[in-house]
């Protein structure tokens, strides 16, 4: 509570990762005018999130100073945390579009300046510590990401991806917006501690009403990170953006929602944990089962990986159904390691793709291995590791998140999450069984480029390593989460 | 600590086993030409086994403690050690992993020319696998290797395998990874239980109450019974010994086997001894149907592969009834019969494939009167019929007749009950021996026949030697590895009979208890 002057001038230093990044899309938004190629927006691009990340850590540290503009946005290690992710999110996809947007002939230069925006908005997302600029934040991740994904506006599937994804989205915020007002009406307030302040001094955490705004917020938190009943919109969407925007879409927007629903529910609703368990135990069962289940039927990779995205927001929601918080650094640790797997695994389906040549199709994986074994070993251990086999990351998040349910006495919850991976194990092994164990239909010819190599480097490197010595990540998180 | 003996040589002999396969796994991915992939691959296992001799030479056999004991800091945030060790309980496996892998490299020498590379990586990677398997004395660590070895295991059946190779290689992957997750759930119900630690000499120290152990008992049973395998959980077994390359084969059921096994000696046992008790009948029955349907499955059999890997299911069902029996001469049978299985199994996996070069056929009939066409064959061939069926001489016999002396003290009827199978096991072997070698010989094999057969060359006899050489050695001899285990299995058993409810209750009245 160091600031005093409302308008908040001095806050400005706070934001400075969010305004660096923003101003760098704008920069990026003129430079198009000048500049014919793409690998200079990207590169501008690229250097300014890493100067936004040298902000964040060499300005702030890991935890973070506090608060700023009437304690509307706070800045801690959750935050920061998160900001990594968001980071570590928009230079891997920038890597791997590069070429895969001149191959799709849709190699605008909006493209990096949308994603820029896109990711200050999850950045608000994860500082938000009022309802409002919550929504703020959420609305320009969400606006950019709807551009992104209809992004190929001759192809017909990203217009209906683009067109569903706007719809859906819109009638979750309309949801959000329902329970920010019950919880406004009832509390009087829209900041998330003066929230939990007055549920306890009104004594009113048992009033349906307020209730009721909590399973908004949840619902509309749901559709962000794909939660089932709310996930419609997701294998459509992800089947019909641009793959490199898929990436994007299954880390960022994902883990913004996981950041503010954190943030929500403990620091808002800390008093409500039963009433919230109440309706994210049956969410996450159902959330494991459908996504594993339903990813089994599917022969197009990226719907596949649509249905696995939603089957590890299952997992993820282990953590913060402990609620304690060890349970949400397990959770922020998830998905700080699934962002490195999952990308890497969807920069191997762009890879596959060239002019003429989807490469969507499981079919197309048919004996990769013998013409490109090493993008085949790429592939087999980011399958093994979103199967969650050691010695790879994922076995690492998915060991966090078990134990943390454990811990909290969730131990079915625990059982049933397992089976479901036992389920899901099947259809990941199924690439790896059509790269190896098959022979190859035709020629498959691989879209390379520097930078896309270096992506692949990058996660893979990072799956191993985390796999290996999880110190290296536990430490970190462990410190920007104190639990 | 007390029961544990640092590392009693200069240098860290284990991680040294353990890595050393890895290390070589490494430099196999700069390599492009087949032949020098061979030639390091089995340079490679050739020194893991030569630098993992001191563990018996400089093994200490007067105490149970675990020795060669290397521990440092790993995992700190979760109180994880890189804690690694071995016992009178492990060292023979470590012994039985390094020589087996040797020989596996040997034996594919001709037969993979696909993917050669992969191959060899996958081999080697399975090796320290296995060996981390074996020494891991954190719950974490072990869980690791555990896993880890599927991996391997699962593009060795699926990529260089038989015709029904794919679907073998998923079933084989996802009848063990149920077993494992639900250990992985015990593990960190364990993990909390005892305060934060995955130290599995402490957890075994621990005295837990008996419904907590009941649950453990059968969560852990869950991952070892799959990869012992114990009947009904065996049916992933015909198919994944039957498809897999040799190799792979030989590696299944010398070592993968005998993880479970392995996993109810080292931590069932010890970690929950009043449920073991309690589960002493349900596992001998279990064992008993293993043998005696294993083997008259066996009888029914067309394929050699598939004949012999229902006899491992009717071999396994011998050592889970010897380690159930809960005395000395039960377990030691146990173990050492796990030893004898792995060598042979392991040597007519490898007969079989070299046979099967030849031939390309699998099926008994085809063959007829090998005896004439492939003298030095056949001949080696019986050596290891009458070891598999336990005859005096041979180290199967004392492996067998420990078992049976043990489950005889334990339960009479048991014992007799499993004494038929070993009828049943001369049975189906002597017929399969009679089916191959000496009936009637197709000319079409004959060294003027279509498709002459050639005799055993000598890169194939020194796969072998070093096996048929254990057989007698252990048949006339023993205590060679006897002695290796007795304070071990001295010290698992008084854990096992002093524990807090030995002999206080009935059965029901702990039943009762936990429901």
């Amino acid at each position: 509570m160091e600031t005093t002057d409302l308008v908040g001038l001095s806050g400005l230093r706070l934001i400075i990762p969010e305004l660096t990044v923003i101003c760098i899309a704008l920069i990026l938004l003129l430079l198009e005018l000048i500049v014919k190629k793409k690998e200079v927006m990207a590169a501008v691009g690229i250097a300014g999130t890493l100067v936004a990340l040298y902000g964040t850590f060499k300005l702030f540290g890991i935890n973070g100073p506090g608060q700023a503009f009437a304690n509307m946005f706070v800045l801690d290690g959750y935050a920061n945390f998160f900001k990594l992710i968001f980071y570590v999110n928009v230079i891997l996809t920038m890597c791997i579009s590069l070429k895969y947007m001149a191959v799709e002939k849709a190699s605008y230069g909006e493209y990096y300046a949308l994603l820029l925006f896109s990711t200050s908005g999850m950045m608000i997302m994860a500082s938000a510590a009022d309802l409002i600029v919550l929504y703020l934040g959420l609305e320009l991740m969400a606006l950019s990401t709807y551009i992104l994904a209809g992004l190929m506006r001759k192809q017909l599937r990203s217009n209906e991806a683009a067109l569903k994804y706007f719809f859906l989205g819109a009638f979750s915020s309309a949801f959000l917006l329902y329970g920010i007002s019950l919880t406004y009406g009832l509390t009087g307030t829209t900041n998330l501690k003066e929230i939990a302040a007055s549920l306890q001094a009104l004594n009113i955490a048992d009033s349906p009403i307020v209730f009721l705004g909590l399973i908004f917020l949840i619902v509309s938190f749901g559709f962000k990170i794909a939660l089932v009943p709310f996930h419609m919109w997701a294998p459509d969407v992800y089947e019909g953006a641009p793959t490199s925007i898929t990436a994007f879409m299954s880390v960022g927007p994902k883990a913004a929602g996981f950041a503010v629903l954190g943030r929500v529910l403990f620091e808002a609703f800390g008093s409500m944990h039963v009433q919230w368990n109440a309706v994210l135990i049956p969410l996450a069962v159902i959330t494991m089962a459908a996504g594993s289940v339903i990813a089994l039927a599917q022969s197009n990779i990226k719907r596949m990986l649509a249905y696995s995205s939603i089957a590890h927001a299952g997992y993820m929601l282990l953590g913060i159904i402990a609620g304690t918080p060890g349970g949400l650094t397990s959770t922020v640790n998830y998905l700080m390691i699934y962002t490195f797997m999952n990308i890497g695994a969807f920069a191997v389906i762009i890879m596959l793709r060239r002019e003429g040549f989807q490469g969507e199709s499981i079919d197309d994986y048919m004996g990769l291995a013998k013409g490109h074994p090493l993008a085949a070993a790429l592939m087999l251990i980011f399958m093994f590791s979103l199967t969650g086999i050691p010695p790879t990351a994922g076995f690492i998040g998915k060991f966090y998140v078990f134990m943390e349910a454990i811990n909290s006495g969730h131990t079915n919850l625990a059982i049933i999450a397992v089976i479901f991976s036992v389920i899901s194990a099947f259809f990941y092994l199924r690439i790896v069984m059509y790269m190896y164990m098959k022979d190859p239909k035709e020629d498959v010819v691989l879209t390379t480029s520097y930078s896309m190599n270096f992506a692949l480097a990058i996660t893979a490197v990072m799956v191993l390593v985390i796999g290996v010595f999880p110190s290296l990540l536990l430490d970190l998180v462990r410190v920007s989460i104190p639990g | 600590m007390e029961n544990i003996i640092l590392n009693q040589l200069s240098y860290p002999i284990l991680t040294y086993t353990v890595f050393l396969p890895v290390a070589g796994a490494l430099l196999l991915l700069f390599m492009r030409n087949a032949g020098l992939i061979r030639v390091t691959t089995l340079l490679t296992t050739v020194a893991t086994f030569v630098i993992s001799l001191p563990l018996l030479t400089n093994f200490d056999k007067t105490t149970y403690k675990m020795q060669f004991v290397e521990r440092h800091e790993w995992i700190p945030s979760w109180g994880i050690n890189y804690f690694i060790g071995i016992d009178g309980i492990s060292v023979l496996f470590i012994f039985l992993t390094t020589m087996l892998s040797v020989l596996s490299v040997l034996v594919s020498w001709k037969a993979i020319e696909n993917k050669a590379k992969e191959f060899h990586t996958a081999v080697l990677a399975l090796e320290a696998g296995m060996l981390g398997v074996f020494v891991a004395l954190d719950f974490f660590l072990f869980y690791i290797f555990w896993e880890a070895m599927l991996i391997p295991m699962f593009l060795l059946i699926g990529v260089w395998g038989g015709p029904q190779r794919v679907y073998a290689a998923i079933k084989f992957f996802l009848y063990t990874l149920v077993g494992s997750v639900l250990m992985l759930v015990g593990i960190v119900v364990l993990y909390f239980t005892a305060g934060g630690t995955l130290d599995i000499l402490t957890l075994s120290s621990l005295q837990y109450p008996l419904q907590l152990q009941f649950w453990l008992f059968l969560a852990f049973f869950a991952a070892f019974a799959v990869k012992v395998p114990m009947f009904p959980f065996h049916t992933w077994l015909p198919d994944a010994h039957t498809e897999a390359p040799t190799a792979g084969s030989v590696i299944l059921a010398g070592v993968l086997l005998k993880m479970g096994a392995y996993g109810f000696l080292r931590f069932s046992m010890p970690m929950f001894p009043d449920a073991t008790r309690m589960f002493v009948k349900p596992i001998f029955i279990l064992s008993v149907i293993g043998i005696i349907y294993g083997a008259l499955v066996c009888l029914a059999q067309k394929d050699l592969k598939r004949l012999i890997a229902y006899s491992s299911v009717s071999h396994m069902g011998f050592v889970t009834l010897g380690i159930f029996a809960l005395n000395a001469q039960g377990v030691e049978g146990g173990i050492l019969q796990m030893v004898n299985h792995g060598i042979v199994t392991g040597a007519l996996f490898l007969m079989i494939g070299m046979i099967y070069e030849r031939t390309h056929t699998r099926v008994i009939a085809d063959y007829g009167g090998f005896a004439t066409v492939v003298p030095w064959y056949a001949g080696l061939f019986i050596i290891l019929t009458f070891a598999s069926i336990g005859l005096p001489g041979t180290n199967g016999f004392i492996g067998e007749f420990l078992i049976l002396f043990g489950a005889f003290k334990a339960q009479k009827l048991y014992g007799v009950l499993a004494a038929t199978g070993v009828i049943l096991g001369a049975g189906y072997m002597l017929w399969l021996y009679q089916k191959v070698f000496w009936q009637t010989p197709d000319p079409d094999y004959g060294p003027s026949g279509r498709h002459p057969v050639r005799d055993l060359d000598l890169r194939e006899v020194v796969t072998l030697a070093p096996l048929i050489i254990l057989i007698f050695w252990i048949g006339f001899y023993p205590n060679v590895l006897l002695s290796y285990m007795h304070a071990s299995v001295e010290h698992l058993l008084q854990d096992v009979n002093m524990s807090a409810y030995a002999g206080k209750e009935t059965l029901i009245a702990q039943l009762k208890e936990i429901f």
